[in-house]
């Protein structure tokens, strides 16, 4: 008898966790309530579609995880689609996922030019320093570096940096954030426990780590929260990695318990998302829509989208396209790297999309800046001069001057100076709750 | 009566095998490996519509496609072959000595700092030698403490080896974050300083030192007096104090030469081929850990030699596998890591089948009728 009924707990465990499963996964396909966010075309970006590319070109990617982390996601399916609009046969695409951050990558990189790969890309930051020695070695093969800060000055002609003012798109998918925040309000949604001692609305935020690429991206979108609702300030939770899901998921969920009334995250899975879903907080994503998991909190997404730039590597070495420059970063022009996906018509609040393609207009034009000086503080001050660590060495010391005036703002010139983000100033209003280096 | 029959057996039982006449073993063992290519291609075919025949023609031209990718293979079988010998007096001893990661990391950190701090002052061969006793030290130490309580007080070493691993990872995040300074975010760079000198291709100091260490291993495993105490202590640890072998003595002994094996794995790993911080990640990505040694060392049944052909197919596997994803175009890890798990399936399960034996009891039919 106990041998039966031990039979028929475990089939029901298992017939459970089967839903549980197909519960978080969410179907794919699923669109309802996706909206479009129109494009505001101020210059045409070269899509390179006319350009013939040698049969003989191959591309080789290689990345840190595969395609179940978001981070990497986005460049498979960035790279995909841009070998698919250049022709490339499946034969010319090379991907290889894993790949950690030590001489796997320099090996895998060799590999790969060994298999006829004229251009290389690697997607994870602690590749440089491997993708640099395979460069060196290889000096006929052009090797291409996501979120790098090396090649501006490692002088290695046939390495490449590249990343994109995400900042803007942060901007944007902020200000979503602020007219649901605004909406709430006026609803009645925001409770006493939502709110600081002084008033304020408290937000939180899951980042990765405490580092430029971070603090950038969160600071961005706070100011675009802030633009729409003034009342706001942040709580910041690091989690000390790029990929954590069981740490992301207990970071929000801790930050919905100090009462934090809207979630974002820069971390990439989605233990995030997931817990703002299961708490019913609105959640504003990074690199890519988490609409069919989330369909009751998600409101919008930035994401960088690669599909440009593997294009432009495309065209350059396999065609006879304008070479890539050694630092690249994408603009918020349409096409051109900074992208928002669709919004979420059931959560957004009325009025988002037209606000969004009217900011975005703005932003374009440079009449918003998004590190305007007069738009935040740092203990209670302006700031009007602030030494970046833009040229890397081994003590980060600060080199270079990235406050500027133009058009009568004066800003923090982010991602001008070299593509990597290099904003790292914890401006008045966000609270690290812990830090991770 | 009544309560004879009430005697309730279990269903079946398992029973150890006589010996196994070697040609059958070796069919077996075949037999075993390529059950477990074929079910491995026949998922890849289900799963991603991909032919059996292209997955095995590219599981096997990716370990050879160039003299590169030969060398890969040699240096990742070497890694694993080491670690596994640093397994094998442990667990010949029946010490489950699951914390061989936590001891590889920890004889990592040890070069790393040589390298990074003593790097350029130093002359480079003096601060070799530092890295090479700091980081078998490194190892001991980590091993030496879960020995130490096993042979004063008994604690479950399992666990214990188990929980040093958290704790050296633990370190090494620290050390990135010292080591490393601001924005770092997991890694720290390639320290240029104190590497170890190149002979012939970068991979062939490490292949050297394994195949010497594997010498030495088995000679000390099978000629020398402390192996033969290892193998009466795993035995019985009463007949070991009968004949007046210092159990004690020998539990700590042979744990800290395991650990100190791990300790020099961290430094050939990080000295000879990273240059930097080492993690379980950096491990696991590339092929081989201490959990990956337990196989090895379980296929090759403690036995050092055989080893050398375990970590060989499984690193074989390993390193044909990305290349079988990357040119197939499938760019999610979870099929294949399955696959893999797979064909390691099929060869432990052989190794089972070939020294134990399923026997089903006949009375117990009765008894699940009766349910």
């Amino acid at each position: 008898m106990k041998k039966l009924i031990t039979l028929i707990v475990a089939a029901i465990m298992a017939v459970a966790c089967c839903f549980g499963l197909t519960a978080c996964g969410g179907g794919d396909d699923k669109t309802v309530g996706e909206v479009q966010i129109p494009a505001v075309t101020s210059q045409n970006v070269n899509q390179f579609d006319n350009v013939e590319i040698a049969s003989d070109f191959k591309i080789g990617v290689i990345c840190l995880h595969d395609k179940n982390s978001t981070y990497d996601k986005n460049f498979i399916d960035a790279v995909e689609t841009a070998a698919k609009a250049l022709k490339l046969s499946n034969d010319q695409l090379i991907i290889y996922t894993g790949i950690p951050e030590g001489s796997e990558c320099e090996t895998k990189a060799n590999e790969l030019v060994g298999l006829g790969c004229k251009a290389i890309f690697a997607d994870s930051f602690g590749h440089e320093d491997f993708m640099i020695k395979a460069a060196k070695a290889n000096p006929t093969v052009q090797f291409f570096h996501a979120t790098g800060t090396k090649a501006h000055t490692e002088g290695v002609s046939n390495f490449h940096n590249a990343f994109a003012s995400i900042y803007e798109g942060r901007y944007l998918a902020g200000v979503a954030a602020g007219l649901k925040l605004k909406e709430m309000d006026q609803n009645g949604l925001i409770k006493d426990t939502n709110k600081d001692e002084n008033g304020n609305v408290k937000i939180g935020y899951v980042g990765a780590w405490t580092y430029a690429e971070v603090i950038s991206g969160f600071t961005s979108w706070y100011l675009g929260v802030k633009s729409e609702y003034p009342n706001v300030v942040m709580d910041v939770q690091f989690t000390g990695s790029w990929y954590d899901e069981v740490r992301e998921k207990s970071a929000a969920e801790m930050l919905i318990s100090r009462g934090c009334a809207l979630i974002s995250q820069h971390a990439d899975s989605m233990g995030a998302p997931n817990a703002c879903e299961t708490a019913g907080v609105p959640n504003v994503s990074y690199n890519g829509s988490t609409i069919n998991a989330c369909p009751d909190t998600f409101i919008i997404s930035s994401k960088i989208d690669w599909t440009y730039y593997f294009k432009w590597i495309i065209a350059s070495v396999g065609g006879d396209a304008e070479a890539v420059p050694t630092d690249f970063a994408g603009t918020i022009d349409d096409g051109c790297m900074v992208a928002l996906t669709a919004i979420n018509g059931d959560v957004m609040a009325e009025g988002t999309v037209e606000k969004l393609v009217q900011v975005r207009k703005s932003i374009m034009d440079k009449t918003i800046r998004i590190f305007d000086c007069s738009k935040f503080t740092v203990n209670g001050e302006h700031l009007t001069t602030y030494l970046a660590d833009v040229n890397t060495d081994a003590d980060f010391t600060p080199d270079t001057e990235v406050i500027k005036t133009e058009g009568g703002i004066t800003y923090f010139a982010e991602s001008e100076l070299r593509s990597a983000p290099y904003f790292d100033i914890k401006i008045d209003g966000i609270t690290y709750l812990n830090v991770a280096y | 009566m009544n309560e004879a029959k009430n005697v309730r057996e279990p269903l079946f039982h398992v029973a150890r095998r006589g010996t196994v006449a070697l040609k059958r073993q070796v069919w077996a063992r075949v037999i075993a490996v390529f059950g477990g290519l074929i079910t491995g291609s026949l998922i890849c075919l289900v799963v991603y519509g991909k032919s059996p025949v292209e997955f095995l023609w590219r599981l096997v031209y990716g370990n050879f496609k160039s003299m590169d990718s030969v060398w890969n293979l040699l240096r990742n079988t070497a890694f694993l072959l080491a670690i596994g010998l640093a397994l094998i007096p442990a667990f010949k001893m029946k010490f489950w000595n699951l914390g061989g990661n936590g001891q590889i990391l920890m004889g990592g950190i040890a070069t790393v700092c040589c390298m990074k701090y003593l790097g350029g002052i130093l002359p480079d061969v003096v601060v070799w030698l530092f890295m090479l006793v700091s980081a078998v030290a490194a190892g001991m130490i980590w091993s030496a403490i879960p020995a130490i309580f096993k042979a004063f007080f008994k604690t479950n070493e399992t666990l214990f080896t188990l929980m040093m691993n958290y704790i050296a990872a633990g370190i090494v995040a620290f050390a990135i974050k010292k080591i490393g300074g601001k924005g770092t975010t997991g890694s720290i760079g390639v320290i240029e300083t104190a590497q170890l000198p190149v002979l012939f291709h970068d991979s062939f100091l490490i292949i050297l030192s394994v195949a010497l260490l594997t010498v030495i291993m088995t000679l000390y495993m099978k000629k020398s007096k402390h192996g033969y105490e290892i193998a009466v202590v795993g035995e019985s640890e009463n007949t070991a104090k009968y004949v007046g072998i210092n159990v004690r003595k020998v539990i700590i002994r042979t744990l800290i030469l395991s650990g100190a094996i791990c300790g020099f794995v961290g430094f050939l790993f990080v000295g000879a081929s990273e240059h930097t911080i080492v993690t379980e990640e950096t491990l696991a990505k590339t092929g081989f850990t201490a959990f990956t040694a337990i196989i090895a060392v379980w296929i090759a049944h403690n036995d050092p030699i055989a080893t050398i052909g375990a970590s060989f197919g499984i690193i074989f596997i390993n390193n044909g596998m990305p290349f079988v994803k990357a040119t197939l175009g499938i760019t999610e890890d979870t099929v294949a890591n399955m696959i893999i798990g797979i064909m390691y399936l099929f060869v432990i399960a052989c190794e089972f089948f070939i020294s134990y034996q399923v026997i089903f009891n006949r009375k117990n039919k009765n008894a699940l009728r009766e349910m």
